[in-house]
């Protein structure tokens, strides 16, 4: 595209504005701008946070490394280190992901796309307690956030994934979530014209479009989506003005000893990455979800779950591995209502030891609402392809932005 | 008969010989290893004698005065790294939180009255921190719901001449930090641990007097502590030393636990139901669990119902969770010399019962129980010991040549040369509006590159205070928040952005 000068002549102001419309309208982005899918080419460039090395890796910058942490673990207080972080993806494979994660045409019967239930506009979540796959079924889980996947080491609510490529194919071929096979899948990519064609702009040296190719490109997308750029980051780096009182106040309380929130939501990703036995209702006339038990094998983790972070949560309600909270003010007030109070009576669970009895007040709880509220950030949203390879509507009925 | 044949029989035979002589010979004299002199501990890795955790400064700021009836964490706010804040004897009630560098706080003692922090039993925690550099002395804290003093991430602190009376969950708990002194504190009546060191390293706790809690000096998760020369009397368990499986720091090593007087260590265990500690049984001097490298030396250990010293594994705590990252047997636990006396007089069950299947009754000094590997110990006639049948005799006596794990001129942040910091932060904010040669919400960089022709100056005040310079663009948010450091690098940065090549 060409340059747009700094100075604004009247003679050129319209055509600039027509410009910038038309951007908009897109969504800017140097592919997506066909009409015809079959020409739709990949990105050459980086997505914002990512600089892109001689050898063509999008390789992630971000402010937090500037920091140490101890033992690298990536945990801590306010300037700590994030923990270690997948990047290294070219941006063909990014670009190719991203039209992937928004492609219908992963699932058995083309209505299901990644972005079904990781709606960017939902902080990539859906919204939903519990999350309908294919066929309008229900299942038994809440959808996760992708933001910052980048820096997670375990994937799924019961950490049975240990890497972002071993859990994207998951989904695809779970009958219960996008409902496809490995053969109808590779098929039905290799029957759209433009697909084979920008495998090979992503893979130019591994032989033909193949599922590891698909598990690297959707692995490259969501490690693309960064989220570090909130008030509290802001204040973390040293600006005391970022955070309103209410939410330092809520900060304050966060980290106490006596709500203890921050001992497993670790800063600076907000999760400590460990399993926990915390004890949530399930939504009524569900049965306990096991979680982690059955990924290790013992009934100790009964009930376990991942810490989840909680970087952008105020955009992802309901709350918890299946939903059971409506809001962030209820999910604080489970944590204030006593160690095991609502474990039903006769069920054995190894509640984590930092289920305690807080007894936080009720403006106690308002403040930490309020900070939650300042771990938003989606100013590095990636662009929503308005069309995709297939040329299948992405997310039917549902609001992209 | 071949000559190997030979040679193996005789070696059998007199090995049985042996083993006769011995069993015939109980009463001669032990061999006793002198621990004075001799071969010192050479593990650990730290030969600096180092006394102070506290860099020096670089830069000595003001002393900033807080009197009764203002506000400490006024002058927290006010205060730059380097300032020293000094609190007059009186009442405050407040939760101070320290969110900068090198910011000493201390307490004024006039004719023993001191500044204090009274939570009314109303407030959380008493003083945060997360800063490095940090010192807070000579306050008296009592009365707060959380933590007497907490860190999180703080390097290089000192926290001394303390006195916490009943604050509820820690006295003094710093965490997630790198080199720390804890020095010459009095803390009673706490509900878990008085002093919890977690998920630290390079940590020196020395000459505390700590009581009337559930856990006296608690290391857990954290590498190369030394805990010397304190008082621990009147807790449910004095010192302890361990893992706790499901944090994500996952060892616990080079323990000294050295010099310390630990005393009647017998109190009911009061602590919350399902906390770590809820699990150390009452009447416990010295207890380490799944952690390795631990050297007990010089401690008189006295009046333990229980038993003077307990190790154990992972599998022998049912209470605990599952973490298969974490190796979960105490190893290479070296027992030097120590004083003890009249422990494990009144024991629970579980010992007893394992006891017996080594036909010992009565007093016990020194129980383990679990797998240990290269563990050691001098001495062992001297004590009713349970579980040692796989301790060899320690090929050392002291540690006197591991002075302290202190660093010398403390943690060092890391060093970022200019234009890394400028890169990473164009990368990490800039570059979500700007785009080299593109427009995307904000104008391109080669635009930005004409139009400031070289001068960083007015980019830095620019991004603190922007104002619409195109009307039909939107305005840009302000980045104040970054350092003026940080400020001045990236707009270097963006101005040396080579164009176009990154666009193939």
């Amino acid at each position: 595209m060409a340059h747009l000068l700094s100075t604004v002549s009247p003679e050129n102001l319209l055509k600039q504005i027509y410009r910038l419309l038309l951007l908009a309208a897109l969504g800017f982005c140097s592919v997506a701008v066909a009409e015809d899918p079959a020409t739709i080419s990949l990105s050459q460039q980086c997505p914002a946070s990512f600089m892109l090395s001689d050898d063509n890796q999008c390789l992630l910058r971000n402010l937090y490394q500037l920091y140490d942490s101890l033992g690298d673990q990536g945990i801590g207080g306010l300037k700590t280190a994030l923990p270690a972080h997948r990047d290294g993806f070219s941006p063909q494979q990014i670009d190719l992901g991203r039209l992937l994660f928004f492609d219908p045409v992963l699932s058995a019967d083309q209505s299901v796309s990644c972005a079904t239930c990781h709606n960017p506009a939902q902080g990539f979540s859906d919204g939903r307690g519990r999350s309908i796959g294919i066929h309008g079924q229900l299942g038994s889980r809440s959808a996760p956030s992708l933001w910052n996947s980048a820096f997670i080491k375990d994937f799924f609510w019961d950490a049975r994934a240990q890497s972002l490529e071993q859990q994207a194919l998951s989904p695809l071929f779970s009958p219960q979530e996008m409902g496809n096979n490995p053969g109808q899948l590779l098929s039905s990519l290799q029957a759209v014209e433009a697909y084979p064609k920008l495998f090979k702009q992503a893979f130019p040296d591994t032989g033909d479009l193949s599922l590891g190719q698909i598990a690297t490109a959707l692995a490259a997308f969501q490690s693309s989506l960064i989220s570090l750029n909130s008030r509290y980051d802001q204040y973390a780096h040293g600006y005391a003005e970022a955070l309103n009182p209410q939410e330092m106040e809520g900060l304050n309380i966060f980290r106490s000893f006596v709500a203890r929130c921050s001992q497993c939501h670790m800063p600076p990703l907000f999760t400590n990455q460990q399993i926990a036995v915390i004890g949530t209702p399930e939504p009524e006339g569900m049965p306990r979800d096991i979680g982690a038990e059955k990924t290790f094998n013992s009934a100790k983790l009964k009930g376990g779950f991942k810490v989840p972070s909680l970087r952008n949560i105020a955009e992802t309600a309901p709350y918890m591995h299946s939903g059971r909270f409506e809001t962030l003010r209820e999910v604080a007030e489970f944590y204030s209502g006593g160690r095991g109070h609502a474990v039903p009576e006769g069920e054995e669970l190894l509640l984590h030891w930092h289920i305690s009895e807080p007894n936080l007040t009720g403006d106690e709880l308002d403040r930490l609402v309020d900070f939650m509220g300042s771990l938003s950030d989606s100013s590095l949203l990636p662009i929503i392809p308005q069309l995709v390879p297939s040329g299948l509507t992405t997310i039917s009925g549902q609001s992209l932005e | 008969m071949s000559k190997a044949k030979t040679l193996g029989l005789i070696i059998v035979l007199a090995a049985f010989i042996g083993g006769w002589q011995l069993g015939t010979n109980l009463n001669e004299a032990p061999q006793i290893t002198s621990s004075v002199g001799g071969i010192s501990y050479s593990g650990g890795g730290q030969a600096d004698r180092v006394n102070t955790a506290l860099p020096e400064r670089t830069v000595t700021g003001q002393t900033l005065t807080v009197n009764p009836g203002d506000s400490i964490q006024a002058a927290v706010e006010a205060a730059q790294p380097g300032d020293t804040i000094q609190v007059m004897p009186g009442i405050y009630s407040e939760t101070v939180y320290i969110d900068k560098d090198d910011i000493h706080l201390v307490g004024v003692i006039e004719a023993g009255e001191r500044a204090t922090l009274d939570g009314l039993g109303k407030l959380n925690d008493a003083i945060l921190y997360s800063g490095n550099n940090i010192l807070i002395a000579n306050f008296k804290i009592t009365r707060y719901k959380g933590n007497g003093i907490m860190s999180q991430a703080g390097n290089n602190f000192e926290i001394r001449n303390n006195i916490i009376i009943d604050t509820g969950i820690y006295g003094i708990f710093p965490q997630l930090g790198v080199n720390g002194l804890i020095e010459h504190n009095i803390v009673s009546g706490i509900a878990d641990a008085a002093i919890y060191v977690g998920m630290s390293d390079n940590i020196h706790v020395a000459h505390n007097q700590v009581f009337d809690s559930v856990a006296g000096i608690e290391i857990e998760n954290s590498r190369h502590a030394i805990v010397e020369n304190n008082y621990t009397h009147n807790n449910s368990g004095g010192i302890l030393a361990f893992i706790t499986p499901g944090l994500p720091i996952k060892t616990t090593y080079d323990v000294i636990i050295r010099n310390n007087f630990i005393l009647d260590n017998n109190i009911p265990n009061f602590a919350a139901p399902g906390s770590t500690v809820a699990g150390i049984p009452s009447g416990t001097g010295i207890l380490v669990m799944a952690a390795d490298d631990v050297i007990i030396e010089g401690n008189i250990i006295v009046n333990h119902k229980v038993a003077g010293i307990l190790i154990n594994d992972h599998g022998n705590a049912p209470g605990l969770t599952l973490d298969p990252d974490v190796d979960p047997n105490a190893d290479r636990v070296m027992i030097l010399d120590n004083v003890m006396h009249n422990n494990g007089y009144d024991t629970i069950d579980e010992v007893r019962a394992f006891a017996l299947t080594e036909l010992h009754t009565g007093d016990i000094d020194i129980f383990q129980i679990g797998p240990s590997k290269d563990s050691c110990i001098i001495n062992r006639h001297r004590y009713n010991h349970v579980g040692l049948g796989d301790f060899a005799d320690c090929d050392f006596s002291n540690t006197d040549s591991t002075h302290s794990y202190l660093l010398a001129g403390g943690a060092k942040p890391r060093v970022i040369e200019s234009e890394e910091r400028g890169e990473i932060a164009y990368m990490g904010i800039c570059a979500g509006c700007h785009a080299y040669d593109d427009v995307l919400i904000g104008p391109s960089i080669s635009d930005i590159q004409t139009m400031y022709a070289g001068n960083a100056e007015a980019i830095v005040n620019y991004i603190n205070a922007p104002f619409k310079i195109r009307p039909d663009y939107p305005e840009m948010p302000a980045q104040n928040y970054l350092d003026p450091e940080t400020q001045f690098a990236v707009a270097q940065y963006l101005l040396n952005i080579p164009l176009g090549q990154s666009q193939p």
